[in-house]
């Protein structure tokens, strides 16, 4: 056994976390309030190696592995996990079932668009009546000459504003419901696909959330990635890696309110001394360091399967595990750091308002914590162990 | 990184578990309800290398390491917390006091037979006035030519009536406090080592706890363990090191709750159908597993820094303090999946649920971990 990092790993940690700490978290707050991420930002991130971290070189990408990037994720979730959520869209739902699903000509189309080019991906699954349940998706995709055309609405879909490369999920055998499921890489500009308005959410403002519509949408035959109908195989992938991202970012999320926590209870002074010196503040800081290094412990080991590729029913429990508890902790850490700020903390002018509105999200996507309760459930049942 | 165990843990594990699936499972219950010490497993723990767990191969023991103690004490506390206490206490805390500061001549003195199972091991710290607080001890050793004389009164002393070796902690000079502390190796035919009242407890009945009463006892000058009025820096080691194993025991007792209702709620039927299959259980089941997972990893961390050297204190007692909170929320899922059935005796997660508490307060409290770990974050 060994919980530590290899050199390699710490090193690009490191380095993210410097720029962090230079790059992002000055800026958060006010990005936060104009719900945006500017293009200069793109560009910083993409200079840290962030767009395809775990896309080989030859590819474009940064040649990391995943347990560097969900290290990465970490330390960009806690300057501002609007930046996390962007990231984990390019990255683990772009990029990646490109990758393992993509033919030759794929992978050398799109990764450098994706990475060196710095163009932004983003993926087009959920719909009005579709959620966790893909047997419900609508949007289809009709053979049409030599290609197909798209029809549907898709919503939620991050950077959908920005990006240039969309995964669009469509069924291309209705009858079969989810296993009549194809994956369609698509570019932005074709004609028949529309963006509609950016979302206002309660949180993580700085990753702009959209509609898109389409409408007779023609995609050639060579946008088809993985083949016909593997849409739930590679959704379920595609998925499974997100869930590590996301626990990585309310592991993130967690420690930035534990670290302005402590901050805050050894500056602020109340009946005549500092308020980390009473038990009931010295009892939140406990239980929420103790459970960010639990969080952060099941998070690594999900992200430690997926860097050894490995894919059977163990990862998809830890998986689950990892972003069902870390998650759950980032609420109760969001939620107990405005109760150690007092007032003040339910003000904009401290960052943890801002956790607490973001922290929400960690709980609901790649994924409600009722879906990877079932998730758990499942894979125990089959046999698979956690240790 | 490696979250998984070598190959040589894993068979570490499956022959422990082997062993508490055969040897101690089936009379856990019986000893449990009459309270009955288990000295019919002591040979056999012995014979297994469980009571020289951490002792080197040299001392007669098996040499595991702390992740190794944590895999033992987590494969028998999923079959009977209260062998896991015996086991534990009589390795982490005797042998392991003794192993950590003893002269050469007391550790080829008393550990051969303690490692041997010839005779259990006891550590006596706490008195009836001072259980987390050290520096409130009574019990006092002062030297009277040739010997130490010790005087006082321990209570909550696991094997207190069974052991044949005792480390005793004492304070040498009343006025400097915790820095007047220091330990003493006592054997149980020494003169004036009386055991007093043997306790009844809501869990772990099977384990023997014990008061203590030193009565003049009479104590070579030699078996002084460590060094004078340096003891309570040697305690507070040995406390956090047993801490992991606490974690480990907890973490196992909480997986024997999983394993009983899981096999429980698959054959249970209730509305035509096996309650697995309802959300409402399903839900229990997902969220004592991560936790479960979470404690673990907790445990094993805490283990590896202790191994390679590094701080360990801070994530040991996180590493306790989680894994006795999940213990408790488990055991109390795992009855109400059993239902009425989990309340009564006839079924092992009503011990579990008993057991579980034990880790709340052993080796100090949640509340004493809760400082140690504000007073790491917050410095």
């Amino acid at each position: 056994m060994d919980f530590s990092l290899s050199e390699r790993q710490r090193l690009f940690q490191q380095k993210i976390h410097a720029f962090a700490s230079s790059a992002i978290e000055p800026v958060a707050a006010d990005l936060d309030r104009k719900e945006l991420c500017p293009p200069e930002m793109l560009s910083a991130l993409a200079d840290q190696g962030l767009l395809g971290t775990f896309v080989p070189v030859e590819l474009g990408g940064a040649g990391e592995d995943y347990v560097s990037y969900v290290a990465a994720l970490e330390e960009i979730s806690k300057a501002w996990a609007s930046l996390g959520t962007i990231l984990t869209a390019h990255n683990s739902l772009v990029c990646y079932p490109i990758l393992r699903f993509g033919d030759e000509a794929q992978k050398r189309k799109y990764l450098p668009l994706l990475t060196r080019e710095r163009q932004l991906g983003c993926y087009a699954f959920a719909e009005p009546g579709a959620g966790s349940d893909a047997g419900a998706i609508q949007t289809t995709a009709t053979a049409d000459g030599d290609g197909f055309l798209l029809n549907g609405r898709k919503l939620f879909v991050t950077n959908g504003k920005q990006a240039r490369i969309v995964i669009v999920y469509a069924l291309t055998d209705p009858a079969r419901g989810r296993d009549g499921l194809s994956v369609f890489i698509v570019d932005k500009d074709s004609a028949g696909l529309s963006v509609g308005k950016v979302d206002g959410k309660l949180g993580l403002r700085g990753a702009q959330t959209v509609e898109l519509t389409f409408r007779d949408c023609k995609v050639p035959k060579s946008s088809l990635l993985g083949g016909p109908n593997r849409g739930f195989e590679i959704a379920r992938a595609a998925v499974e890696s997100g869930r590590i991202d996301i626990a990585a970012q309310a592991v993130g999320i967690a420690q930035a309110c534990l670290d302005q926590s402590v901050a805050y209870a050894k500056a602020r002074l109340q009946f005549g001394r500092p308020i980390a010196e009473f038990e009931a503040i010295q009892w939140i800081v406990a239980d929420m360091a103790t459970e960010i290094e639990a969080a952060r412990l099941l998070t690594y080991r999900a992200a430690l399967g997926r860097a050894r590729d490995r894919r059977d029913g163990a990862l998809a429990l830890q998986a689950s595990m990892a972003k069902l508890y870390a998650s759950e902790a980032a609420n109760r850490a969001a939620y107990n750091a405005i109760q150690v700020f007092g007032g003040h903390g339910y003000l904009t002018d401290f960052p943890v308002e801002r956790y607490f509105r973001d922290a929400r999200a960690t709980t609901l996507y790649e994924e409600t914590s009722e879906i990877e309760r079932l998730v758990i459930e499942r894979e125990l049942a089959k046999g698979s162990a956690g240790l | 990184m490696d979250f998984e165990l070598t190959e040589d843990q894993e068979l570490l594990k499956r022959a422990v578990r082997e062993f508490a699936d055969g040897e101690i499972a089936p009379g856990a219950a019986e000893r449990d309800e009459h309270g009955r010490f288990p000295s019919e497993l002591v040979p056999k723990l012995a014979s297994q290398g469980l009571l020289g767990i951490l002792v080197p191969d040299e001392y007669g023991g098996a040499g595991y390491d702390a992740i190794g103690a944590a895999i033992i004490l987590e494969e028998i506390a999923r079959v009977d917390a209260a062998v896991a206490l015996l086991v534990g206490s009589h390795n982490s805390l005797c042998s392991g006091h003794i192993l950590a500061v003893g002269t050469e001549d007391q550790k080829r003195t008393f550990l051969p037979p303690l490692a041997r199972g010839e005779k259990l091991g006891a550590w006596a710290l706490t008195e009836p006035g001072s259980g987390s607080d050290a520096g409130a001890m009574r019990t006092r050793a002062t030297l009277d030519g040739g010997s130490w004389v010790i005087r006082g009164d321990k209570q909550f002393i696991t094997q207190g009536s069974m052991a044949g070796t005792y480390v005793v902690i004492a304070s040498t000079d009343p006025s400097l406090g915790t820095k007047g502390i220091s330990a003493f190796i006592v054997p149980r035919e020494t003169p004036g080592l009386n055991v007093g009242k043997i306790e009844k407890k809501l869990g772990v009945c099977a384990s023997d706890t014990a008061a203590l009463h030193f009565d003049d006892m009479r104590v070579p000058r030699e078996n002084l363990l460590g060094k004078m009025n340096e003891g309570f820096k040697d305690v507070l080691g040995i406390l956090s090191a047993a801490r992991i194993g606490m974690a480990a025991m907890a973490v196992g007792i909480a997986r024997g709750a999983f394993d009983e209702a899981l096999k429980y709620a698959r054959g249970r039927r209730q509305f035509g159908k096996p309650i697995l299959e309802y959300e409402a259980i399903q839900w229990m089941l997902a969220d004592m597993a991560t936790e479960i997972d979470a404690a673990r990893l907790l445990a094993h961390k805490a283990a590896t820094l202790k191994d390679s050297g590094q701080p360990f204190l801070r994530t040991a007692s996180q590493a306790k303090l989680h894994a006795s909170e999940v213990v408790m929320r488990a055991t109390s899922k795992a009855i109400q999946i059993h239902g009425g059935y989990g309340y009564l005796k006839d079924s092992p997660v009503e011990r579990f649920y008993r057991d579980a508490k034990l880790c709340e307060i052993g080796e100090g409290t949640s509340e004493v971990q809760r400082m140690v770990i504000a007073r790491d974050v917050l410095k």
